[in-house]
């Protein structure tokens, strides 16, 4: 174990995305063509994916002394975190004139707080799983701040004062966790655990208020409903990219990083498993319904989308009810929790990505985020109006888009589970949710044009809506690789 | 004789203490010290556990020390936004500050 050195290529990707963000910074002194910044970004985003893309396949391997893991649950999402990235800084050419002065930090921040999550996917050690989510959460507390009028500011203070009590409620179910195993390292705790011979959830009540206050703390993150009342707030006053980032890259860092925690720390014994199991499924239940039914009610298409994130991380805590710990070679071939959610996460960002590259377009032009100023838009901008027609409809979950097969995937993993309650509820949100995304599609579309102007777009954001919606078609018609993918990635969990 | 216990129920006083002030006090400065005696709280704890339960490793008061860089980097950030937020709305009462509401 001690044989490590201290330089080990397995965090290549990793160390590529540092030095670009610091590049990144150093470069915004001397150039003045600023689109420079945004190139040498993505070059390094690049470069970094070759880097995990060639260790994709291989047997899992830790480094850094059992800190760090390098799996193809990793890779996967690190390779998501990066495709990610990317498209928003596609996204955000045009809108980073809005700042004119910091523009090198934006894009150095975006990356470090992607680096912050490809490292909260990969890590193996409460400590250092801390340490990634803070550089993810700190980073994206600036990001939300950069616009620097009244709103940001707001939504960037609440951001981070509700974000700093979740991340010490978080620390203090650690604490619970560590002293009553007497270890930080996920494998090793489940073998302290089951060393303890407990017999259910009152032979250590000490150790449940750790677990509890865990999924508290990482529940923050993901918007599971009682945490959620930051999301609204946060995603409207937000530059919209930052929106954009935030409702899909730290979403689905959280779901990594429950995933492997609970995974790998609380697997077993079952009794165990079946208890977080059952409150990640009631916190489905409720977290749907909740961003559904309010969502219905709002006018701003940034809050709407808000809501509609909260009703979706509902969906995709479906996936961490129906988790299988079981591989027999009975069940290969048949979808499971987590291969479901893996394969909803990557549909999710896309088809996110895409309504709010096609929002950042419009919203510029308007200089409005409300639902009733999109009227006629599929007159105006129709390109701008397919596409987030496209994606609403994915949101939706109806084909031919991605939506429809990652819901399709993640339910029948829960019917596997015998979770048939939960997908009944699931079912009905879907179609409460149907109204209010379509009340967008009739406005674009029904609606009257308030002006004739065209609504124009530069080259770099069309590219990354064009990606998004490509992206969405595929996944939605021939989902078969990247369910392949997922599957392999979430069978590192089950040796 | 001074136990594990006591200094977990010193932990767990801490942490409610500030909990409650991080929600109950409007000052938006008294909100982020509050928050700062829950990541205290949270260190007593582990540093509490790591003396008591496993004596012969450094695991908890490493924790700590990486708790309380943390928490300075998260102050600084906060402090930042608050001069922001007093430039824009020229006061720091947490209530006030209520541009965007459901």
């Amino acid at each position: 174990m001690f044989s490590e050195t201290v330089f080990t290529p397995l965090f290549l990707p990793e160390l590529t995305l540092l030095v670009s963000a610091v590049v990144v910074i150093l470069l915004d002194l001397f150039v003045k063509r600023k689109w420079w910044l945004a190139a040498v970004s993505i070059a390094g985003i690049v470069v970094s994916a070759g880097f995990a893309i060639a260790m994709w396949g291989g047997d899992s391997q830790s480094i850094f002394f059992g800190m760090m893991a390098v799996d193809n649950f990793a890779i996967f999402f690190k390779l998501l975190f990066l495709v990610i990235a990317a498209l928003v800084i596609l996204a955000s050419t045009d809108y980073v004139a809005k700042f004119a002065r910091f523009q090198g930090e934006y894009y150095a921040l975006v990356l470090l707080s992607a680096l912050g999550m490809m490292l909260m996917a990969a890590t193996t050690e409460l400590i250092s799983i801390y340490i990634a989510l803070e550089l993810t959460s700190i980073s994206l507390y600036i990001l939300v701040g950069f616009l620097k009028d009244p709103k940001s500011t707001e939504a960037s203070l609440k951001y981070l004062l509700l974000g700093a009590v979740a991340s010490a409620i978080l620390l203090f179910g650690m604490a619970l966790v560590f002293g009553f195993t007497g270890q930080t390292q996920l494998g090793e705790i489940a073998a302290a655990i089951q060393s303890l011979s407990l017999s259910g959830v009152v032979s250590s009540p000490g150790l449940m208020l750790g677990i509890v206050l865990m999924i508290a703390g990482f529940g923050f993150k993901i918007a599971a409903v009682p945490f959620h009342m930051w999301v609204p707030d946060v995603y409207e006053g937000a530059p919209t990219p930052v929106t954009a980032y935030l409702s899909v890259a730290s979403k689905a860092a959280g779901f990594a990083v429950i995933l492997r925690v609970f995974y790998s720390a609380f697997g077993i014994p079952s009794w165990l498993s079946l208890d977080w199991m059952l409150i990640f499924a009631i916190l489905a239940a409720v977290g749907m319904t909740v961003g559904n039914i309010i969502a219905l009610t709002q006018t701003n298409i940034k809050r709407m989308l808000g809501y509609s994130s909260i009703a979706q991380a509902g969906y995709l805590m479906v996936g961490l009810a129906a988790v299988s710990f079981l591989w027999e070679s009975s069940y290969r071939g048949t979808v499971t929790g987590q291969g479901g959610l893996l394969f909803f996460l990557a549909s999710y960002a896309l088809t996110n990505l895409g309504a709010f590259t096609a929002i950042i377009a419009i919203s510029n032009k308007l200089d409005s985020d409300l639902i009733a100023d999109y009227s006629g838009m599929g007159k105006r901008a129709p390109l701008l109006a397919l596409a987030l027609t496209l994606c609403l409809i994915s949101l939706i979950g109806m084909p031919p888009a991605a939506g429809f097969m990652a819901k399709f995937y993640i339910f029948s993993g829960a019917v596997q589970q015998g979770l048939l309650w939960l997908v009944i509820i699931a079912v009905i949100n879907s179609v409460i949710s149907a109204y209010y995304y379509l009340r967008v599609v009739k406005v674009m579309w029904l609606g009257k044009p308030a002006s004739a102007t065209r609504v124009p777009s530069s080259i770099a954001l069309r590219v990354a809506l064009a990606i998004s919606c490509l992206g969405v078609l595929v996944l939605g018609i021939i989902p078969g690789f990247v369910m392949k993918l997922a599957e392999m990635a979430a069978q590192m969990f089950v040796s | 004789m001074v136990g594990l216990e006591h200094y977990l129920i010193l932990a767990a006083v801490l942490f409610a203490i500030g909990l409650y002030g991080a929600l109950a006090k409007r000052n938006a400065i008294i909100i982020l010290m509050s928050i700062e005696l829950m990541l205290n709280a949270v260190n007593i704890a582990m540093v509490a556990f790591s003396r008591y339960i496993v004596p012969l490793q450094l695991t908890g008061q490493i924790f700590a020390i990486f708790v309380m860089v943390v928490a300075a980097a998260e102050v600084a950030v906060g402090l930042a936004i608050i001069i922001a937020i007093y430039r824009h709305h020229k006061t720091i009462d947490a209530t006030k500050i209520d541009l965007m509401k459901w």
